[in-house]
């Protein structure tokens, strides 16, 4: 459904994504993991248009999508959330998510965008601040409120990145339920975590970025005892500690 | 619908005004519906999509002299009206696709220079323009009094034109993705707004019937000068209308354009010498008191409770 080829990103000197090649297919959940600055969300703002590649290619169902403005990949039904929530403060939770299903092409009124964001705040348990300024939320409900936003863009594939950040652990277990539903809908999901736990709970297939290299790939159990994972994230000396154990 | 039927009765009402006002409050109507018709296409740009642009002064010269141009080629009144505001547009719309990707103090100061640059074009083109000499335009064929009341029609129309287009931007999904470009562009890209079409309609409406008031007022006062019309006044003006009334709200320009002109008169009346101290003063303590202008008085009081900030 996504495939990346030998993508790379250069900031001046600074190789923040280093020829990753990479293919998710329809359905997926996929945990996308690395240490800070790995380069993931330079990933998928690569993804989303809104850094251009260096080099290689992006492609989204068979269609190349390298170069093409944010705004056109996000019609083609790829959307994203922000690691750092964006919602537009001044407006309520539901013009917020109403922008989404109106400027993706789905709702061609705005009444008709209303009445669509009402269901995904019901989805997501925003529906009782529907017309609060988003500004008003909490930092919980702001992350399930880009959730929602992204949801009513009505996505193939959504990027979550770091949704459960800053969230205590019964806020994760309600937002890992919410996106266990989205994934049932039959919608194909990257979501990209610090937290090892939470990724490990939902994704089939873990993604590893080191220094903007992909270094490992695969199931999650299989890439939590990778060498290089484990010394990406525990350096070099604790690796070495446990292989010879 | 109230907006509509607000709209309705403030026009029949200014209508019935040639009927017991003077020529002294028909002038001064006129000139409140032209600030109302500049405040209101300011707030296209600057309230709804959130660019704080200093062409209008640009748009509006360009319309005064393009009107002026046709018309002393013998050109009829309508014709050179309308060809005034479509210039202003093409103007506009080329024009936002240069500056249109800067922002905050980049993009004002970029559209600042606009009409600097246009009103030395006027000077260094005597022989078409008139240059800093100015333009005189033959008057009309009608009595002082049918002329005074002719140019408040046509002013009063086009504000009233101007107001409903407003109001019809404002539900569309056009006004939607203004506001949302205002409060994070990025994020509104990210949602699928295609930002750099908004911005350009956005402006390019803010041109249009700016290009129209000027081309009625170099008719009404019968002689241009490039000092006048592009006046940097012209651009900061409707700025303080539409703070003073409410940013981004359909009524707001209209009512501070009625403010401004009432302090204007007042002011300039009481205080001859520094009236245009007093008059800055007013407009300090409003803006700094009233953030959301006159109108959030208004909205408090009807719903019962603060307006967010």
């Amino acid at each position: 459904m996504l495939v990346l080829e030998e993508v790379s990103r250069r900031f001046g000197g600074l190789n923040a994504l280093d020829s990753v090649s990479l293919t998710v297919n329809k359905g997926e959940i996929v945990g996308l993991i690395g240490p800070n600055g790995a380069g993931k969300t330079t990933l998928i703002n690569l993804i989303t248009g809104v850094h251009a590649a260096t080099s290689g290619h992006v492609r989204f169902e068979d269609r190349d999508i390298t170069g093409l403005r944010p705004y056109q990949i996000a019609r083609l039904g790829l959307a994203r959330t922000f690691q750092i929530v964006q919602p537009f403060p001044k407006m309520t939770v539901l013009e917020n998510v109403a922008a989404g299903a109106l400027f993706c092409g789905h709702a061609s009124t705005t009444r008709e965008a209303m009445l669509i964001a009402r269901e995904h705040l019901t989805f997501t348990g925003l529906a009782g601040m529907a017309d609060q300024p988003a500004a008003s939320l909490t930092l919980a409900r702001r992350k399930r409120l880009e959730l929602a936003k992204g949801l009513a863009m009505r996505p193939r594939l959504l990027m979550l990145d770091e949704v459960n950040a800053g969230l205590n652990p019964s806020e994760v277990e309600e937002a890992l339920r919410i996106i266990r539903k989205i994934a049932e809908q039959g919608v194909t999901i990257i979501v990209i975590e610090h937290l090892m736990k939470v990724v490990v709970s939902i994704s089939q297939r873990l993604v590893v970025l080191h220094h903007g290299q992909l270094i490992a790939e695969g199931a999650p159990r299989d890439v939590m005892s990778d060498k290089r994972v484990i010394e990406a994230y525990l350096g070099a000396k604790y690796a070495a500690t446990r292989s010879t154990h | 619908m109230r907006d509509w039927i607000a709209l309705i009765v403030v026009a029949i009402v200014l209508a019935g005004l040639p009927l017991v006002g003077s020529n002294y409050l028909l002038r001064l109507a006129t000139t409140i519906c032209m600030y109302a018709v500049m405040a209101q296409s300011w707030n296209f740009i600057g309230g709804l999509a959130g660019y704080p642009s200093f062409a209008t002064a640009a748009f509006f010269g360009l319309g005064a002299y393009t009107s002026a141009i046709l018309l002393n080629h013998g050109a009829p009144l309508p014709f050179a009206w309308g060809c005034a505001g479509l210039a202003a547009l093409v103007f506009a719309a080329l024009l936002g696709g240069a500056i249109l990707h800067l922002r905050g103090h980049y993009f004002a100061i970029a559209s600042l220079i606009v009409a600097e640059m246009l009103r030395e074009i006027v000077n260094t083109l005597p022989n078409f323009t008139g240059g800093g000499k100015g333009l005189n335009l033959t008057m009309l064929a009608i009595s002082v009094s049918a002329q005074a009341r002719f140019f408040f029609y046509a002013m009063l129309g086009l504000a009233v034109f101007c107001t409903a287009f407003a109001i019809l931007i404002h539900r569309s999904k056009l006004g939607f993705g203004l506001r949302c470009i205002q409060q994070n562009e990025d994020a509104a890209n990210m949602l699928g707004v295609n930002t750099y079409a908004y911005k350009t309609a956005a402006f390019s409406l803010s041109a249009v019937f700016v290009g129209a008031a000027g081309a009625i007022y170099a008719s009404w006062v019968n002689y241009i000068e490039p000092t006048d019309v592009f006046d940097v006044l012209l651009a900061v003006k409707p700025m303080v209308m539409v703070l003073l009334g409410g940013l981004g709200t359909i009524f707001g320009p209209a009512v501070g354009a009625v403010i401004l002109l009432a302090f204007e008169e007042l002011v300039w009346r009481s205080f001859l010498t520094i009236h245009a101290a007093v008059l800055g003063l007013i407009i300090v303590v409003l803006v700094l008191f009233l953030p959301n202008g006159i109108l959030s008085i208004v909205r408090e009081r009807l719903s019962g409770r603060t307006v967010v900030t």
